[in-house]
């Protein structure tokens, strides 16, 4: 399917939250994507003709929903090139990295004290990582954003050194947009023999995303943030390595067998599901994935990167707007801005009046507005292949009328 | 395009008088000495407003804040700064949100109380 701004409409009405706010400019999908028809179906359907507990019952329903619930990991897995055994289903890309980060201590080698990230994380691939390092006394490091809002290589070079245990990085900056060259920075992990973990949370839904062309060890991301149902996420890693991991939680459907004393447990991914896992939103999810795949993910990337640069030349006619962005050659489908004297929470609450919906404040990452010097943090427009050229036209003038009122 | 007039902002929040005060707020600025002082955050946006007071017999004689915020934040701590300078500690301490939010004479959506009583909750820090 070739994607433009007429295709954008039609593709619009499978979204009922638009039907529902009529004239509602929806600029936060990063924040959280809105979702297809068919997936709010598949979760009424599976409640109202499926449901059964998958893998305990063996009755009729209960082999069904197991079934479902296994073809859901297939699509999912298959989406990123992954096999099905690799692939664990957590509550979101932030459940995926603490549960990392509370379980990866088997895999860091001896002599290794150090953890590395990014300064463009954000708070959830951040967090985690520096209470880890505050229990095992480990050092943190991080590696400096350029004045271009991309990731400064050299600097990367002299921090990530032998002694790197896990290097942690973004696909994609939530704030900035910028697409890092993941395949090569997992390379250059490698040769330091680091763990890699990817957080993909803005990248699944933008552009392919292939875990064997990377090489990464990990890779985290959300649900809700591509379609999907919100309180489902995924948590990749490799086979071998998930098979070195401790369980994280402990419960029904995870074990082998169990005793007064002790227990033994399943091995890869089903380990780390204890307890009754999200089925219905599992299969939703799955619905969502093959939603994508119908529309293409090719052709998602070529639309919001037009509607990306489309922005990008549009805001710059605010006066006094400031961009923090690396140019639509690398950056993904967001833009984030301030205008001078404004407040970003003032902009946010005038664009709401005239129904735009965008993010406002620190983006959970306060220390990187920090590092770009704003106070009260910057406003974030982020868009799907269901926004369209006038979607952008209306948030600039919106933002020139603000700007003349506040003068 | 021309910035002209296009159909104007509903502006429930940003009336005149408050956009007015927020170009030239009262008692913005730090304090020579001060012997009160709280910086208070408001973790949505990472906003922060610092109060300074000097107190003497028990009455507030001098109050500036200073800090970065919303319209809503500024134009508040320019309201309450100027209430409560020459008012008893006493009663400062007991001053509700209520009239900090009855002295903008604005409806707030609920998302942004928490911006209008931010340099309260500092003035209250301060007086601990």
């Amino acid at each position: 399917m070739n994607l433009n701004n007429e295709t954008a409409k039609t593709l619009k009405r499978d979204f009922p939250i638009f039907k529902n706010n009529p004239g509602l400019v929806y600029l936060d999908n990063a924040a959280t994507s809105q979702r297809p028809k068919q997936v709010i179906r598949a979760i009424s359907n599976f409640y109202e003709k499926e449901n059964a507990n998958p893998g305990r019952s063996t009755h009729r329903l209960a082999e069904k929903s197991m079934e479902a619930f296994n073809e859901a990991r297939k699509t999912i897995a298959k989406f990123i090139g992954a096999n099905p055994e690799e692939v664990v289903f957590t509550k979101n890309a932030t459940e995926s990295l603490n549960l990392l980060s509370y379980t990866i201590l088997p895999l860091v080698k001896s002599g290794k004290n150090e953890i590395l990230l990014t300064e463009m994380e954000h708070h959830s691939n951040l967090v985690p990582w520096q209470q880890l390092a505050k229990r095992q006394g480990f050092k943190l490091k991080f590696v400096k954003i350029k004045p271009d809002f991309t990731l400064d290589y050299d600097d990367l070079k002299q921090k990530l050194t032998n002694k790197t245990a896990i290097f942690a990085f973004t696909y994609i900056s939530n704030v900035l947009g910028t697409v890092n060259d993941v395949r090569f920075l997992t390379r250059l992990a490698k040769q330091k023999r680091a763990i890699t973990i990817i957080d993909a949370a803005q990248a699944v839904q933008h552009l392919k995303v292939d875990i064997k062309e990377i090489g990464c060890d990990f890779l985290v991301f959300s649900s809700h943030k591509m379609l999907g149902p919100t309180g489902i996420g995924i948590l990749y890693g490799r086979k071998e390595l998930l098979e070195k991991l401790r369980p994280f939680n402990f419960g029904g459907g995870m074990i082998k067998r169990v005793s007064w004393h002790d227990s033994e447990f399943k091995n890869t991914m089903e380990k780390f599901e204890a307890g009754t896992q999200n089925i219905g939103e599992a299969i939703a999810f799955a619905e969502a994935v093959k939603y994508i795949e119908k529309i293409g993910i090719e052709n998602i990337q070529k639309c919001e990167k037009e509607l990306t640069a489309y922005a990008l030349k549009k805001l710059k006619e605010v006066p006094g707007i400031r961009i923090y962005n690396p140019g639509e050659q690398k950056s993904s489908s967001l833009v984030s801005f301030s205008l001078s004297g404004i407040h970003p929470h003032d902009i946010a609450e005038l664009l709401n009046k005239e129904k735009i919906a965008i993010r406002a404040g620190h983006q959970c990452a306060m220390p990187l507005m920090e590092r770009l010097k704003v106070q009260g943090g910057v406003c974030r427009a982020s868009f799907s292949f269901y926004n369209t050229f006038e979607d952008i036209d209306k948030l600039t003038k919106v933002l020139k009328d603000i700007q003349q009122r506040f003068k | 395009m021309a910035t002209q007039k296009h159909e104007p902002i509903p502006e429930d929040m940003y009336k005149e008088h408050i956009l007015e005060l927020y170009k030239s707020p009262s008692n913005f600025g730090t304090l020579k000495n001060p012997n009160h002082e709280a910086t208070e955050y408001n973790s949505v946006c990472g906003d922060e407003v610092t109060v300074q007071l000097y107190v003497k017999d028990g009455i507030v004689k001098d109050i500036k804040f200073s800090g970065s915020g919303c319209v809503i934040s500024i134009v508040a701590s320019s309201l309450l700064t100027e209430k409560i300078k020459g008012q008893k500690v006493s009663d400062v301490k007991i001053l509700k949100g209520e009239e900090v939010l009855k002295l903008l004479k604005i409806k707030l959506n609920p998302a942004r109380v928490k911006c209008a009583l931010l340099s309260l909750d500092a003035v209250k820090g301060a007086l601990k």
